[in-house]
């Protein structure tokens, strides 16, 4: 099937060419910081993580995309999403993999990375996250891999693909929630110390990820000669709707039981994010813009008569998407390191080098979701479905 | 050829299989002893290390901007000074007391303590939540008590600073030998770009029979060094005259380092 991925019109090629540059600009980026260290980094003794980790833990949440989809597939029988579930399933090997350069690059010995392999260390929860990662990437590329071999020779897919789906549904929720409990388990880090953290990543992951595949959907429709159905579609939606409401309202809470208990080490970290803290508001701008976005996304999404109108579905999901990728993406990593342990606040910004990185592993990203898609619709496009 | 691909396969995976078993054989193949080292004779050991810092001594009897412990363990240990903010690295130094004691202060001290130094220093917690989270076990905790870094296994991921609660560790952005400004001690590694460091109680020190280089440097004793468990040692003596605190009990990570103020 692999080879349907080398042929294709020129806006195909275009496209693989335009992201093959960003690609190599990030890893000419990549390897200034190999060479100097992660000092060409905005980080700092104080805000150790920033845009690569921020990054990795927004596309944990997007990788959701699979399991929105297969899960009313074949647990609900929802026959929509059949055509659709392999999308959601390449969307989320693009933005696993991802994921995983993310860590990489953040990483300061990169060359030792296999010491988390050969020192595994069960108490670590990046050992866990480093576990269900990679194991959700090969469920999503097996499965993924064999419906599609089986649509396109027009028989059933093996027999023994069937446990891994129904293993991929709770692996997708493990995900999320070991990944939230990178950091809601750290002592003195008051932002991340919430009960809710891991609801709160399956909430933003559940509308991210389906936001991003409805205008995916809308584009393999606009350019090819296959449809996704306007009924996944649909339904797609719903279910996005649903979790962004329970999203906006995660949010509230930690609003409620910040500032209603009153406590500062509770309230630090939101003052800073809405309305800055002793003096320093890197961020202000960013969160307002996700708070109008969500507001946005919320409003265009809960009439039905309005979410059936495509053009409104698409702006809406945009809205969803973005205002998810800046509350994880941007605001909630940095957020964690504000004040630091003194109660000194130590503003992040992201370096030129840093911001080309992040680029070019969005390109990677890209470019592994554009032959996957391409290979997919060109099964599709074949058997006629 | 599907029968030569499911061939190649099934020959391949008794390769790999046979690769893979070469470790188990080794290790229920093995016969001779692990190699055996013995421990330094004159080396001081303890159930728990403590560190008790009598503030009150370094204000009243050190002389004004002293920083006597700050230069020998900076010099003992080779860190490097960056000369900036962002990359600092530092195994002791000095904060204020709304610094070091966040959400503990009155708000009506008197002046003294509002403005003098505080020494702060990794605490060496019992439920370290640094060594907790470290996916590779480079930091980890010893038997005496001492959180440890192995400059060797760290992967420079810096969940360890996530974790800790007290800032007590400083990460290497780039290459620290050309900013090792004091005369090099070539008994102690310097570090390479990448990894994570920290005060290690001056284990190297202890194991050789000597009083970690901070409480050694000291003049006016205000540091107290010892075993925590030991009722008769110099730093449970310190604890039991006088009232102490430690940096955020709250948390239950209980830190080895306690304050007399």
């Amino acid at each position: 099937m692999l080879e349907r991925a080398l042929t294709g019109g020129t806006r195909y090629k275009k496209l693989l060419g335009v992201l093959l540059v960003f690609m190599g600009l990030g890893f000419a980026a990549y390897l200034t910081q190999w060479n100097r260290g992660l000092t060409i980094t905005g980080l700092s003794r104080d805000v150790s993580w920033g845009l690569y980790i921020a990054q990795f833990t927004f596309l944990v949440g997007v990788a959701a995309s699979a399991v929105m989809v297969v899960l009313p597939y074949y647990l609900h029988d929802v026959k929509a999403f059949g055509k659709i579930t392999i999308l959601g399933e390449f969307l989320a090997i693009a933005s696993v993999t991802m994921c995983l350069l993310f860590i990489f690059v953040d990483l300061g010995k990169p060359m030792r990375i296999l010491n988390v392999l050969i020192y595994p260390t069960f108490n670590s929860v990046l050992f866990w996250d480093m576990i269900v990662l990679n194991g959700y990437l090969l469920l999503n590329l097996l499965i993924g891999w064999n419906v599609l071999e089986a649509e396109r020779k027009g028989t059933h897919y093996p027999k023994w693909v069937k446990p891994l789906i129904y293993i991929s549904i709770p692996w997708a929720v493990s995900i999320h929630t070991v990944t939230a409990f990178l950091y809601a388990g750290l002592p003195a880090r008051e932002y991340w110390l919430t009960a809710i953290m891991a609801a709160r990543f399956l909430a933003s992951a559940f509308c991210s990820g389906p936001a991003l595949l409805i205008m995916l959907s809308y584009l393999v429709k606009k350019y090819s000669r296959f449809d996704p159905g306007k009924e996944a579609i649909d339904k797609l939606a719903t279910i996005m709707t649903y979790a962004m409401l329970i999203s906006v309202f995660f949010v509230g809470l930690e609003f409620f039981t910040a500032f209603y208990s009153n406590i500062p080490s509770h309230m630090d970290a939101l003052r800073y994010l809405f309305v800055g803290l002793e003096g320093h508001h890197n961020l202000v701008p960013f969160m307002w813009l996700f708070a109008i976005l969500a507001v946005a996304g919320v409003a265009l999404l809960l009439h039905p008569d309005v979410r059936k109108n495509e053009k409104m579905l698409l702006a809406a999901a945009a809205c969803v998407f973005f205002s998810m990728y800046i509350e994880k993406g941007v605001g909630l990593i940095v957020a964690g390191f504000i004040p630091n342990p003194f109660d000194k606040v130590r503003e992040y910004s992201p370096s030129i080098p840093e911001i080309m990185i992040v680029l070019g592993i969005w390109a990677t990203g890209f470019f592994v979701l554009s032959v996957l898609y391409k290979i997919a619709i060109s099964v599709k496009e074949e058997v006629g479905a | 050829m599907e029968t030569g691909r499911r061939n190649f396969l099934k020959i391949g995976g008794i390769c790999a299989l046979g690769l893979g078993s070469l470790r188990v054989v080794n290790a229920l193949g093995k016969t001779e002893t692990p190699p055996k080292f013995m421990a330094n004779l004159q080396g001081l050991s303890a159930k728990r290390w403590a560190m008790a810092i009598d503030m009150k001594k370094c204000w009243e009897k050190g002389p004004p901007g002293c920083t006597d412990c700050v230069l020998a363990c900076h010099s003992t240990h080779n860190v490097p000074d960056i000369g900036t903010q962002k990359e600092e690295i530092k195994w002791i130094w000095e904060e204020k007391y709304e610094n070091a004691f966040p959400g503990q202060q009155s708000g009506m001290e008197p002046e003294a303590i509002r403005e003098k130094p505080f020494m702060v220093l990794c605490n060496h917690c019992k439920n370290a939540p640094c060594t907790r989270v470290c996916p590779t076990q480079a930091t980890f905790k010893r038997a005496d008590g001492i959180t440890m870094m192995d400059f060797h296994r760290c992967i420079g991921c810096r969940y360890c600073m996530a974790g800790c609660p007290f800032g007590a560790r400083s990460f290497n952005f780039r290459d620290p030998r050309p900013y090792i400004k004091t005369e090099l001690n070539p008994t102690f590694p310097t570090r390479d770009r990448g990894v994570v460091e920290k005060c290690n109680f001056c284990e190297e020190r202890l194991g050789a029979g000597k009083m970690p280089a901070c409480v050694e440097a000291c003049k006016c004793k205000a540091l107290s060094f010892g075993d925590l468990e030991d009722p008769g040692s110099e730093v449970r003596k310190a604890l039991g005259s006088q009232y102490s605190i430690r940096r955020k009990p709250e948390l239950g990570t209980e830190p080895g380092v306690y304050y007399i103020i």
